[in-house]
């Protein structure tokens, strides 16, 4: 028995090996660093210790750091609002039989396989002034002048379109894959029972659904707060600070200012973070499958 | 009530006809982009599709045959290709681990294997930065700006939903036929070989290439880890950003290039895209 058990971690072991190196070992790595001021293009480019947790107390009253994080969060429960009532919507109208459907279904999938960065040059060269349709349709059209380098609220809203524009066939393909899983009994008994249609949705979809939804929300949720590349093509995170999602700003104070302990701090805290809205969610999920068994 | 119905038809057509457009309106520019010259694209934007008549080829050609961008391609193609080849294999033995022995603790490792997931890339760029060009040195070899240093932190992102993906498929395989193999003296390769791969394979499938296609489209740590020898093709695409009186069209090229893996997939996986991207929470 002893050997079979040797052979399975031996079949582990090149996984573990991997996970520990490049996961562990950087966290750790970034935990240790975090706690000193180090700056290679300073005049003294080694660790300093200026007390514990310096580092982190800087942070509490970083404004920007901190704007950077609300942004972050404001971002994320805004795309996920529109996403997650877009995405049902369509995934019932999926559930009906339409002409072409399969096409439009099809086409709806495609930007799922779109990487971040081509999706960014995609809106970059969709919107960019001078070159862009888009501000000349709403210019001609509307009289609405589009100019999201000098605006700061339309930079913000025309990530978030374009987030939009990216991820709701996630989230439409997700619940239609969940609602084609409901058991029909409760629809017919609701029907003998003489329910409506708004009835039937709020008292037997929604309730059924809720495990499908909280999958959704949690993976939507882990990727929009770490959402870097499409912002750093469309609009490099301004202007001003208006795009300056957490991911960008740490990426600006290392590798712009060097600022390796101050930017390990803030590493560990978006990570603690996204660990703790992470962690209520997988509570949420587990208690939920106990209280179902 | 008949009525009714056609009429909820056509308005589900409508709405779906107008979201497809939505979709594919900025593609279509991208392409349109991609194949005229920089005059052509100055002034008011002409959204008719010139490229039956005329297509810039020097678009194309500029980047991919003369210039820098031939090296990103192939270093794209080396790292997701190896990438996917090395995920499959590590996660088939780490799921048939899981799955036939009873590992003490094997259900926390099941769990650390997905944080690592889900943890946001940006976090980590410092700490591999420096562990890639000055902690784990080998002589004068770093793993920075190397390709294989690429290939394996790939592996931290891929292989615990390639785990998640094959563990739902080998649970399936009845543990008794693996018995009855051993039975008769077959080897643990023998197994894999002969047994697992057959029956897993449409999972093996999906599951190398989601593992591609997510080494293929990352961004964010192959512009810090990599300087000159293994850009991919993302960073390239980057690139344009900072350059003054960017060349459009060259971009538009490049970007159209670099999504083609990727549409080809898209019929191959479109399936199973769902199970992948929710780590098989909920079936496609």
């Amino acid at each position: 028995m002893l050997s079979k058990n040797k052979t399975g971690w031996l079949l582990l072991s090149p996984t573990i090996l991997i996970l520990v190196l490049a996961g562990l070992v950087p966290f750790i790595y970034v935990l240790y660093v975090g706690f000193f001021q180090w700056n290679p293009l300073a005049v003294d480019p080694s660790l300093q210790f200026e007390g514990f947790a310096s580092n982190y107390r800087r942070l509490i009253f970083d404004e920007v750091f901190l704007e950077s994080i609300w942004r972050s969060i404001k971002f994320s429960v805004v795309t996920l609002t529109i996403e997650l009532s877009l995405g049902f919507i369509l995934a019932l109208s999926l559930l009906s039989s339409f002409p072409l459907k399969s096409f439009f279904r099809s086409v709806h999938t495609l930007p799922l396989v779109i990487a971040p960065i081509v999706v960014g040059s995609i809106f970059k060269l969709f919107t960019v002034q001078g070159l862009g349709p888009l501000p000349h349709i709403l210019k001609d059209y509307f009289g609405y002048t589009l100019n999201y380098g000098l605006n700061a609220d339309q930079a913000f809203w025309m990530i978030v379109i374009m987030d939009v524009w990216h991820w709701t066939p996630f989230v439409t393909l997700t619940l239609l894959a969940g609602l084609s899983a409901l058991p029909q009994d409760p629809y017919e008994s609701a029907k003998i029972d003489g329910a409506n249609n708004f009835q039937i949705f709020t008292y037997i979809t929604i309730p059924m659904m809720v495990p499908v939804l909280i999958v959704v929300i949690f993976i939507r949720l882990m990727d929009s707060l770490k959402i870097v590349d499409e912002v750093w093509m469309l609009t490099g995170g301004g202007p001003g600070y208006a795009t300056r999602f957490t991911g960008i700003h740490i990426w600006k104070e290392v590798f712009e200012k060097r600022y390796y302990g101050l930017g390990s701090a803030m590493s560990i805290l978006y990570l603690y973070i996204t660990i703790v809205i992470c962690w209520v969610l997988y509570s949420v999920m587990v208690a939920r499958g106990k209280n179902e068994d | 009530m008949k009525t009714k119905k056609t009429f909820s038809k056509i308005g589900t057509t409508f709405l779906w006809s107008i979201l497809t457009i939505i979709t594919l309106f900025p593609i279509y520019w991208m392409v349109l982009v991609s194949t005229r010259t920089p005059v052509e694209l100055f002034g008011k934007p002409d959204l008719s599709p010139t490229f039956f008549q005329k297509v810039h080829w020097k678009n194309f050609t500029k980047p991919f045959l003369d210039g820098i961008y031939a090296d990103y391609l192939f270093n794209s193609i080396i790292v997701a290709t190896s990438n996917a080849a090395l995920v499959t294999i590590l996660a088939l033995m780490a799921t048939y681990a899981l799955s036939r022995f009873k590992l003490p603790g094997s259900e926390s490792i099941f769990f650390w294997t997905m944080t690592n997931r889900m943890a946001p890339p940006a976090a980590f760029l410092l700490p591999l930065f420096l562990l890639f060009s000055t902690v784990f040195k080998f002589g004068d070899f770093t793993l920075f700006d190397t390709k294989i240093g690429l290939i394996l932190l790939y592996c931290v992102f891929n292989l615990p939903f390639a785990i998640w993906l094959l563990k739902g498929i080998i649970d399936g395989i009845p543990k008794e036929l693996d018995e009855a193999m051993i039975v008769d003296g077959a080897n643990l390769f023998t197994i894999f070989r002969k047994l697992i791969i057959p029956l897993a394979a449409p999972g093996i499938a999906v599951t190398s290439l989601l593992s591609f296609l997510f080494a293929w489209n990352e961004y964010l740590l192959a512009s810090t880890l990599t300087s000159v020898y293994a850009r991919t093709i993302p960073t390239g695409l980057s690139e344009f950003v900072t350059t003054t009186g960017t060349n459009w069209g060259t971009m538009a090229a490049v970007a159209l290039v670099s999504m083609l893996p990727a549409l080809l997939f898209l019929f191959a996986v479109q399936k199973h895209i769902v199970a992948g991207l929710t780590f098989g929470a909920v079936k496609g």
